[in-house]
């Protein structure tokens, strides 16, 4: 099991295996990336029951990535995880090759195509429900961008999800305040978000979604009250990890360029070499 | 006259019962739509296996594809407006895009909601369907149709888009016994001219073809249920053996059956007399079903009329995909 300690490296690791994945690719969603990257690191390394192994049964943890665009951060993931051999990212985005720019069953290890917003929480719920159901212990995980949560259809899932007492979903929300736009109070107000979410029927929790091991001590802790299902309203920094990146609504979908690209390696290796 | 008998909705509702009592892994999901779907007994006596949702289309599909990816064999049903409209991009990834064998339920399709107007018409499901990769469309002419679709959708993996109508429908004869979807049910033999049709368009056509077998026309009318993948062969054969090709569909004239059989012939070198009939592309006018039918010649007598006329004209006459409506 990895410790804390562990999970930190990782995500600088992370960091680093995403960005050499967008800067070959030509493309990626690389501000959103760095901002969930804690979250995924936090979810495979510590909280998911789900081992490549498991993963074709019905009776494993599931997790569907909402915000599909940060397709990157789940496929390093997901190789580091043993899901596919890393190698096969060279082929990302390129003619032909099932590793697209989003999430897609075509790759082992992901649950359910996504790209469009709002159709995770929908999807989880149904997942969610089908263990009550049976009675099955498996749980939900799903990650929500924030500025996706202007879409409608994540409101019909929450009642939805608080109608049948889904306390085995989870949902994280990737707190980062912007969208391609700029802010998202500027954009579309969601603040107050954990009054909403309350008033749908959630349980919430909020924890620096950038911090492992505050990641970890809410992501154990679910479901916050039986009975009903969970948010984590993760505060995040889009870019976070290299400097010039961070909180600037361009690193959206920004590709770095050679000496960005080498400035921003050189940063986390710094924090890689500050940690031991 | 053929003998009037029940809704397909209603056969449907009774299939699924009887296959939900076989399989407690086949669940129901309704968006409020239980009563016009008349899946209330199916909800009594299959409480444990039919999930409502509320008044969310969206939410159907998306909850459908999750419960369909966590083993469940599902059946989401709505009225077939709010299903292919509203849900459109969850029905495109969440079950086409993401492979999730859901069988989607268009329920009170086409026309049948009448004078409540074109909220609640769905003329355009064939048409975004067909654009759609990997969905089967299926239209049921009558209650035989409708049981052996249910059934055979059931057990495909696949998505299925199912459509269908509130208003009681006559059995129809069959030359052929047997269904198989993707292959046409031929209902009616004749060689003057073919009826392609498909759901509840069938049955006028049917009627169509009694009109003109007392004046000595012999039209052969096909059941062509499912609309993609498309009985080509059958297509083909209705235009090379007999006079002429009249597509019939409660859709609109634009992007449904009729311009999918065009494009097939076209392609398959064939040229033909062709006429589609359908709803045209105008501001649909009010009436109960029949009556929008009628207007719009999807009756006996109104295309008995159009095959009177495609009979007496040449092929090079025939402007193809034109808009039907009755001078």
């Amino acid at each position: 099991m990895l410790t804390e300690r562990d999970l930190k490296r990782k995500s600088l690791l992370y960091r680093k295996a995403l960005l050499r994945l967008i800067k070959a690719s030509g493309a990626g969603h690389t501000g959103g990336d760095l901002s969930c990257i804690d979250i995924l690191n936090v979810l495979y390394n510590r909280i998911l029951r789900v081992k490549p192994e498991t993963f074709h049964g019905f009776d494993h943890d599931y997790y569907i990535q909402s915000k599909g665009h940060c397709a990157e951060a789940l496929f390093v993931v997901l190789a580091d995880c043993g899901f596919f051999p890393a190698g096969d990212l060279d082929k990302l985005n390129r003619y032909g090759s099932r590793y697209i720019g989003h999430p897609t069953r075509d790759v082992n290890g992901v649950e359910q195509n996504t790209g469009a917003l709002g159709h995770g929480l929908a999807v989880s719920v149904g997942i969610a429900l089908a263990a009550k159901m049976d009675r099955k212990d498996y749980r939900v995980f799903t990650l929500l961008g924030d500025g996706e949560l202007a879409e409608g259809s994540n409101w019909e899932a929450a009642m939805t999800a608080a109608h049948y007492r889904l306390d085995n979903l989870t949902a994280i929300v990737d707190r980062n305040g912007l969208q391609i736009t700029g802010s998202t109070e500027d954009v579309c107000q969601l603040a107050p978000l954990d009054k909403k979410f309350e008033a749908f029927g959630f349980s919430v929790q909020r924890c620096d979604g950038n911090d492992v091991a505050e990641l970890l001590r809410v992501l154990e802790a679910v479901p916050f009250r039986p009975g009903k299902p969970s948010v984590v309203l993760a505060r995040t920094r889009k870019g976070k990890g290299v400097s010039f990146m961070e909180n600037v609504a361009k690193w959206h979908h920004g590709v770095p360029n050679d000496h960005e690209f080498k400035s921003a390696i050189a940063e986390l290796e710094a924090a890689e070499a500050a940690l031991t | 006259m053929i003998e009037q008998s029940q809704a397909n909705l209603e056969v449907f509702a009774a299939a699924l019962l009887e296959l939900a009592r076989q399989d407690s892994d086949l669940l129901v999901v309704t968006s409020d739509s239980r009563g016009s779907a008349k899946l209330a007994p199916f909800a009594k006596a299959a409480p444990g296996q039919i999930v409502e949702v509320g008044i969310a289309e969206q939410n159907l599909v998306g909850v459908a594809a999750g419960l369909a990816a966590a083993g469940k064999k599902v059946f989401a049903v709505s009225p077939a407006c709010f299903l292919t409209a509203r849900a459109l991009e969850q029905i495109k990834n969440d079950l086409c895009y993401s492979n999730r064998p859901v069988k989607a339920v268009g329920i009170s399709a086409g026309v049948s909601y009448g004078a409540l107007g074109t909220t609640h018409h769905s003329l355009h499901d064939y048409a975004a369907l067909r654009a759609i990769h990997n969905i089967i469309i299926v239209a049921p002419a009558d209650n035989f149709e409708t049981r052996e679709a249910v059934r055979a959708a059931s057990q495909l993996a696949k998505p299925v888009y199912l459509r269908f109508g509130k208003r009681p429908m006559p059995h129809l004869p069959r030359v052929e016994p047997g269904f198989e979807l993707g292959k046409a049910s031929l209902i009616r033999e004749g060689a003057d001219l073919s009826f392609l049709a498909t759901g509840e368009a069938v049955a006028p056509a049917f009627a169509a073809a009694d009109l003109l077998e007392k004046e000595g026309i012999h039209c052969r009318v096909v059941s062509l249920h499912t609309i993609k993948p498309l009985d080509l062969a059958a297509v083909r054969r209705a235009a090379t053996e007999t006079g002429g090709v009249i597509t019939v569909e409660e859709h609109s004239v634009n992007g449904g059956l009729g311009e999918a059989c065009a494009g097939s012939l076209l392609q398959q070198g064939i040229s033909a007399r062709f006429k589609i009939v359908g709803i045209p592309d105008e501001h649909t006018v009010t009436g109960n079903q029949q009556e929008i039918f009628r207007h719009y010649g999807i009756d006996g007598p109104g295309l008995a009329a159009t095959a009177r006329r495609l009979l007496e004209s040449k092929v090079s006459d025939q402007a193809l995909c034109s808009n039907t409506r009755l001078r």
